[in-house]
């Protein structure tokens, strides 16, 4: 059986890569996809843990957490689709509105 | 049936019906709601309240508790004795007929119902002053009527004069009424209530006590006293507070009949005779109140000889006639005093209702631009003669036997005060009639001196024009006269003295509230003096004729060769101007170096603006935060997160 540490080292390492991508690509896809994999390892951590102290709780939870990325990233990617449609780009550095 | 009750709230319902609905529905039918409140008054007071009180009944009850905190209750009730309703005829009586000839005088105006609203608000105040059987009450109705004058002699709001001198009449008074507001302190300290009853009951408790009073130890009875006269001195506009009267004609004349003669200024003296079982304990302030209603009525009589505004001079009379009033309260005679009030409320209403008919025919209140109008308003003409000659104390009409008993009063009662106000007195005789009559001759008899700006270019014929417009007044400011004239005439004959074979029944009336003053002279003494005082008006009366009708070139030359009297009445003896010097000038200068240049200027201004200039700063640095960059929220974010991640671990 693998011990939990294998899967803690996993969730952590999804989860650099993803805070990693979130602050040093400027595509708002990737960006996206970053979000997503920080989302991932978050439920691969849940999962896990569930599973080596044998409480549901942790799976149920993981569920909400995929149903809550799902919709994020519908919503996410809509408002990418109208931003591109207005600013003809995708790159965040060229979207400062809202400037102070 | 408590029908009094009817007698101060039915003015207050017409004040209501024209306050809310007199804009839009009543406009010009707005005097049908307060003539037949007020006139309603006077039905009840005469068929129902005079009767019980001739019989010898009083009504003292409380109505409604009006406030109850500890000790301190003060109700709303009314106490009627034959004070109050000598007070409540004189109110109904004169508020009646100047609200009738208000109709006419007020014609066509813009504010026809505000002016008629505010009548009804004054008469609703000044009977419960009258009509209170405490002093928060009386204080309640004091305050009111002030607020009702202040209304009415701003009536007029947009002409800047009219406006300064309500704002005047406000604050002069609330000088007075600072007074009487500590007064009605003390009393309530003194006897733990404010009903009248309980208050003279046990009055006799505070005889040689003292209080200690801004560090000196004074009477007690001296000091409320004299707390109390305060308040009577700012309404009543004795000197050193009389100098707002005179301003207060700039309300309509209606007001000044009825508020600036009639009633609300003589409120002072119904506070003395009301308050005299306090009074009577200190002989202070009744030499201060004869002595001060003593200079009032001689130094306004002085100042009436000079002015030229028709309702000025009438204004001076007001306040010298107050001040005869004053007189007999301060040598003890209050009944006196309020027999002149009585008598005064006639005639008085009278000089100003005919002087507003004058005014209103030839619109304009210099007595220099007017002369020969007797055979153009003829009614007007005989009533103002009537007037100034019971004003005067021509023998047989009204004020002849009030004036003549407070002469009478203040030469028996035996004291020197007595005598010094005697002496004013007499010569307060001589000037009355003197200077009524120089208004009158001015007025009424040779040429007719106005229109000179119409006969600009046009020669005689503007003259003529201008002259043309002069007509009597219309029936309904007329009528009003007549019946005044007739109270004029003969409201006095209920108070003929033994001595002329009338019965005092005036005196007797109010002997319950007030007493009878005691007279250490005799018979011949009493003849002496009547005919002294007689013969002094005669004098007036005839110098008056001789300077204004026959040598009419006179008077001017006496004007210039004493110019420094003549420029000292003129100008009011410089009470204005002092007072100028020494209370507007320091409180404006107060006002715009230190309230406006340091209070408001730095301190509230510098943390009103100082407050929201700081955070509008910080403001400024703090949004350069907010670069729209989601990148640097994302690493703000980050590294916020692995900042409290290691302080948790590192603080376990």
């Amino acid at each position: 059986m693998v011990p939990l540490s294998w899967y803690m080292v996993l969730s952590m390492v999804v989860f650099s890569i993803g805070v990693f991508g979130f602050l040093s690509r400027r595509n708002i896809i990737i960006m996206f996809m970053s979000i997503e994999l920080m989302l991932n390892a978050v439920n691969i951590s849940l999962i896990s843990f569930s599973y080596y102290i044998q409480d549901l709780r942790g799976q149920i939870l993981a569920f909400f957490v995929i149903a809550v990325a799902a919709s994020e990233a519908a919503i996410g990617l809509a408002i990418v689709i109208a931003l591109f449609r207005n600013k003809a780009t995708a790159h965040v550095d060229e979207i400062h509105e809202m400037k102070g | 049936m408590k029908l009094y009750l009817l007698i101060p709230f039915l003015p207050l319902a017409a004040f209501l019906i024209n306050i809310l609905i007199g804009k839009e529905v009543m406009r010009d039918k707005a005097h049908w709601p307060s003539i037949l409140a007020v006139l309603g008054s006077w039905i009840i007071t005469v068929t129902s309240v005079l009767p019980q009180v001739v019989a010898g009944k009083v009504i003292n009850e409380d109505l409604y508790t009006w406030i109850l905190s500890g000790k301190f209750n003060a109700s709303v009730g009314f106490l009627i004795d034959p004070l109050t309703a000598v007070m409540l005829f004189v109110v109904t009586t004169c508020a009646t007929l100047i609200h009738i000839y208000a109709v006419g005088y007020m014609h066509g105006d813009t504010g026809y119902y505000r002016f008629f609203a505010y009548m009804s608000l004054f008469t609703f105040c000044m009977l419960m002053l009258v009509m209170g059987n405490n002093f928060l009450q009386l204080y309640f109705g004091w305050e009111g009527v002030g607020l009702c004058s202040y209304f009415l002699i701003g009536y007029y709001f947009n002409k800047k004069s009219a406006a300064d001198a309500g704002k005047k009449a406000f604050i002069v008074n609330r000088f007075g009424d600072f007074g009487f507001g500590i007064g009605v302190f003390m009393i309530f300290l003194t006897f733990g209530t404010l009903h009248y009853v309980p208050v003279f009951a046990n009055v006799g408790e505070i005889v040689g006590k003292t209080v200690n009073f801004l560090g000196w130890n004074v009477d007690l009875p001296t000091l409320i006293a004299l707390l109390l006269f305060c308040g009577a001195v700012g309404k009543s506009a004795q000197i050193p507070l009389h100098v707002w009267l005179p301003d207060a004609m700039e309300g309509p004349t209606p007001v000044s009949a009825l508020i600036h003669a009639a009633t609300m200024v003589t409120a002072g003296v119904f506070l003395v005779a009301r308050c005299n079982p306090i009074f009577n304990l200190s002989a202070v302030a009744m030499n201060v109140v004869a002595v001060i209603g003593a200079l009032t009525m001689f130094f306004a009589a002085t100042i009436a000889i000079t002015q030229n505004d028709i309702k000025r001079i009438i204004a001076y009379s007001t306040c010298s006639h107050l001040g005869y009033m004053f007189l007999a309260c301060g040598v003890g005679a209050y009944g006196a005093g309020i027999f002149h009030l009585y008598t005064h409320a006639f005639f008085k209403a009278l000089l100003f209702l005919a002087a507003g008919s004058v005014i209103h025919s030839v619109h304009t209140n210099d007595i220099q631009e007017m002369g020969g109008l007797r055979k153009y308003m003829p009614i007007t003409y005989a009533v103002f003669v009537i007037a100034g000659l019971s004003a005067g104390g021509f023998p047989g009409l009204s004020g002849f036997f009030s004036k003549d008993e407070i002469i009478w009063s203040a030469y028996a009662s035996g004291s020197y005060v007595g005598k010094f106000v005697w002496i004013l007195a007499l010569a307060g005789a001589f000037f009355t009639p003197f200077y009524t009559f120089r208004l009158i001759f001015v007025t009424f008899h040779g040429k007719y001196r106005g229109g000179h700006e119409e006969h600009h270019g046009h020669g005689a014929y503007g003259a003529t024009h201008g002259e043309h417009h002069i007509h009597e007044s219309p029936k309904v400011m007329t009528v009003p006269l007549m019946f005044l004239a007739a109270g004029a005439i003969a409201a006095g004959w209920v108070g003929i003295p033994p001595l002329l074979g009338g019965g005092e029944y005036f005196a007797e009336f109010l002997k319950p509230v007030v007493g009878l003053p005691e007279f250490h002279a005799t018979h011949a003494e009493e003849w002496g003096v009547m005919g002294l005082s007689t013969t002094l008006v005669f004098i007036g009366l005839g110098l008056s004729a001789f300077l204004y009708l026959r040598k009419t070139d006179l008077p001017e030359k006496i004007a210039t060769s004493f110019s420094f009297i003549y420029k000292m009445l003129y100008r009011k003896y410089y009470v204005d101007e002092f007072y100028n010097f020494i209370i507007i000038r320091p409180t404006l200068w107060i006002a715009d170096k230190i309230l406006v240049g340091i209070t408001d200027a730095k301190i509230i201004e510098g943390v009103v603006n100082g407050v929201p200039g700081g955070i509008g700063n910080f403001s400024q640095k703090l949004r350069k935060v907010q670069t729209g960059l989601s990148q640097h929220y994302g690493i703000i974010m980050a590294a916020g997160a692995v900042f409290i991640i290691a302080l948790a671990l590192l603080l376990r």
